[in-house]
């Protein structure tokens, strides 16, 4: 079984993000990137299926800048085959990397395209979905657990409150929560073996994607500071603060 | 997208990789390791197994064959866990002890140790200084006597890191008392629990209390012809060979551990209110970090410089005794000033600040006191 696996390149998780002065945005320039912590679970998922025998190729893909490539690098330091970077400067959106990642899997073929959930940058959580809806692909969002049987496969996906577990038809999108796996260590000889492995470049143009933005952002504010916090005397007056003040009761 | 003229896509994917080790696997720790005086075994292991112990050494042996730059990104990245006691456990061992083995050992040694070293299953130690000198190693007393076909070795070693951890240590001794001693000190493989060589005890310091740091014994310890390493009389010269890359080491360290204390600092007085706003707001202060900053920056690309010449083969005797004392010093100085910030928190053990601060005094002292730089920079003047 071929698997894609996609991989975006976001201000690392452990940067303190800062909103640009004039609000248009938050500030990108010298800030440090990283691969998505929810697709470093999707390339580990990956890289343990073929580990078991059941992948038998593993593709990285990533749409954005240039710079992409380092987080491809860091896929197939983890275990991916090969990688294709289709490289754009515009900011993407979910629907034109849906469209994007449609035209790689006409092209690849893959009988199953793994995803983080949702990117932690601007937290959308849409792009599998549209995926699986421009392939007309079963799709199994959230995955918790991932088994493969004949032509379908087994999905724990967590739900309010519980488990669900949904069996899909290949081939499928499957989209990784955080408690799917662990990801692993790149360690040194492998991110010196990953610099061997090839990487395609190409144009959303070449594969024939309108990838123009349709949303416009209206503005981004830093979230408000935290407040001081208060000392209550007793439990009734507690309660009376959580009734009254904060109404959450 | 790197930054600087050193850097490049595999450093760069290497740093990335430690700064994840470090805040998952080290940080959560470092109170436990404190308190036991030392770093689990397998936490070794693990780096072992991720490639980070054999960053310069031979691929036969497991290693990456990569360049000094890539060294000072590691130990750049390894030494912001706060807890420098960690930080020396591991760079002893990759740094100033195993490469002793890695330059000097002959073919048979290295097959034999090498691979267990990279894979951080055979920890390392190097034992030069005695308790009657460190700053004067030609001044050593550890002797060692031929017998037969090997040799007998007597004498005493102090402050040694990874003392009791180790399983191999690279021990100095006098083995022509009649050649002057540059010519009659010569390096022994010793393994622990090889009869005669004993632990003496475990030393209680100010700093670094994670890393062990121990006094050896040796009585009458037998050991086989092969237990030489390198030739016999080189001893001197191989020392003061390693001792540029431990001193480049120690101040990659220092730059590290100085930059996360600034980063921590950055972080406290942003939110600290006085005087009807953050302490960042005052002047004194932010002026205060921003030169440090600066000096840091300096410091680093110094450490750099010393790096890169290293790995193109050239002499750099001059930068990186420069190197050693500057970021020695300096390091101290981060340190002083990012706990007075913290106001009486810095002053509490529960601050990382507060260890940093405690950490950071042997940096000046330890693998070349600054003056003992400062000399061998003057005598290139
Ligand atoms: C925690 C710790 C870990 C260590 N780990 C190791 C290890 O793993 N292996 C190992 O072999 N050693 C180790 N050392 C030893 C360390 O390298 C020595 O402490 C250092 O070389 C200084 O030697 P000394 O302590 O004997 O001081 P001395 O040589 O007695 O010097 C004392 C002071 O005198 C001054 N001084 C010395 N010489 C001169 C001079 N020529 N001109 C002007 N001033 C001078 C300096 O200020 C110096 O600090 C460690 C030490 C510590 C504290
Ligand atoms: C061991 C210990 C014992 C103590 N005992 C007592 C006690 O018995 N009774 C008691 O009341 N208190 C006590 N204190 C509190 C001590 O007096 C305070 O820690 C001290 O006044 C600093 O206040 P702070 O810790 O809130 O630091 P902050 O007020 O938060 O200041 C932090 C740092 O910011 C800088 N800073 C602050 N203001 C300015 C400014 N205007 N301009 C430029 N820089 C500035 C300084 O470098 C300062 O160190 C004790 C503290 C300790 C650590």
């Amino acid at each position: 079984m071929k698997v894609l696996v996609a991989v975006k390149r976001v201000i690392d998780a452990y940067v303190k993000v800062r909103v640009k002065s004039d609000g248009s945005g938050v500030e990108t320039q010298n800030v440090k990137m990283s691969m998505n912590p929810f697709c470093e679970i999707a390339v580990e998922e990956a890289v343990r299926l073929k580990e078991a025998g059941v992948a038998t190729e593993i593709v990285a893909v990533s749409c954005g800048p240039q710079q992409s490539q380092e987080t491809i690098r860091t896929a197939l330091a983890m275990g991916a085959d090969r990688g294709i970077l289709v490289q754009s400067d515009e900011a993407l959106e979910p629907l034109a990397i849906a469209k994007i990642l449609k035209a790689v899997v006409d092209k690849e073929q893959p009988e199953l395209v793994l995803l983080g959930k949702q990117a932690v940058d601007n937290d959308f959580g849409q792009t599998g979905q549209m995926l699986s809806a421009l392939l007309g692909w079963s799709q199994a969002t959230y995955a918790s657990k991932i088994q493969k049987a004949d032509g379908e496969l087994t999905v724990t996906r967590e739900i309010d409150g519980g488990l669900e577990t949904i069996k899909v038809k290949l081939p499928a999108i499957v989209t990784a929560d955080l408690r799917l796996n662990e990801p692993r260590y790149a360690s040194l000889p492998n991110i010196m073996k990953a610099k061997k492995k090839p990487i395609d470049t190409m144009s959303p143009a070449d594969l024939g994607v309108d990838a123009a933005p349709r949303l416009s952002v209206v503005k981004v504010t830093e979230p408000p500071a935290r407040q001081a916090g208060v000392k209550v005397g007793s439990v009734a007056e507690l309660v009376d603060k959580l009734k009254n003040e904060a109404k959450v009761i | 997208m790197t930054r600087s003229i050193y850097d490049d896509e595999t450093l760069e994917a290497l740093r990335d990789q430690v700064r994840r080790f470090v805040e998952a696997e080290v940080v959560p720790h470092v109170e436990a390791w404190e308190a036991a005086g030392a770093v689990p075994r397998e936490v070794l292991r693990k780096m072992g197994e991720l490639g980070f112990l054999g960053i310069r050494y031979p691929e036969r042996f497991g290693g990456s064959n990569l360049s000094t730059l890539a060294t000072v990104a590691f130990v750049e990245e390894l030494s912001r866990s706060t807890c420098a006691g960690f930080n020396v456990t591991v760079l002893v061992h990759t740094d100033m002890a195993s490469p002793h083995l890695a330059n000097f050992g002959s073919p048979e040694q290295l097959e034999r140790w090498l691979p267990d070293v990279i894979a951080g299953k055979t920890i390392t130690a190097v034992a030069v200084t005695e308790p009657g000198g460190g700053s004067d190693v030609a001044a050593l007393r550890t002797k060692a006597e031929k017998r037969g076909n090997g040799w007998r070795l007597n004498g005493s070693k102090t402050f040694i890191t990874n003392g009791a951890l180790g399983d191999l240590y690279f021990v100095a001794a006098r083995t022509d008392p009649d050649e002057k001693p540059s010519r009659g000190i010569s390096m022994f493989i010793v393994e622990k629990g090889t009869p005669g060589f004993t632990v003496a005890r475990k030393l209680d310091k100010m700093g670094w209390r994670a890393s062990d740091t121990a006094e050896l014994s040796f009585q009458d310890v037998d050991l086989p012809a092969d237990a030489l390493l390198g030739e016999a009389g080189r001893g001197f010269y191989a020392i003061m060979k390693n001792f540029q890359n431990e001193r480049i080491v120690l101040g990659a360290m220092a730059v590290g551990e100085s930059q996360k204390a600034l980063d921590i600092t950055l972080d406290y007085v942003r939110q600290r209110q006085a005087f009807g706003g953050p302490l960042w707001d005052k002047q004194a202060v932010r002026q205060k970090l921003a030169g440090l900053q600066a000096e840091v920056a300096a410091a680093r690309q110094l450490v750099w410089h010393a790096a890169w010449l290293d790995s193109q083969g050239q002499d750099a005797v001059k930068e990186v005794s420069m190197v050693k004392a500057l970021c020695g010093e300096l390091v101290n100085r981060v340190m002083y000033a990012c706990q007075q910030f913290h106001g009486g928190y810095g002053y509490m053990r529960e601050y990382p600040i507060e260890r940093m601060v405690r950490d950071a005094r042997i940096q000046s002292i330890g693998g070349g006191a600054t003056e003992v730089m400062l000399e061998e920079v003057a005598k290139r003047m």
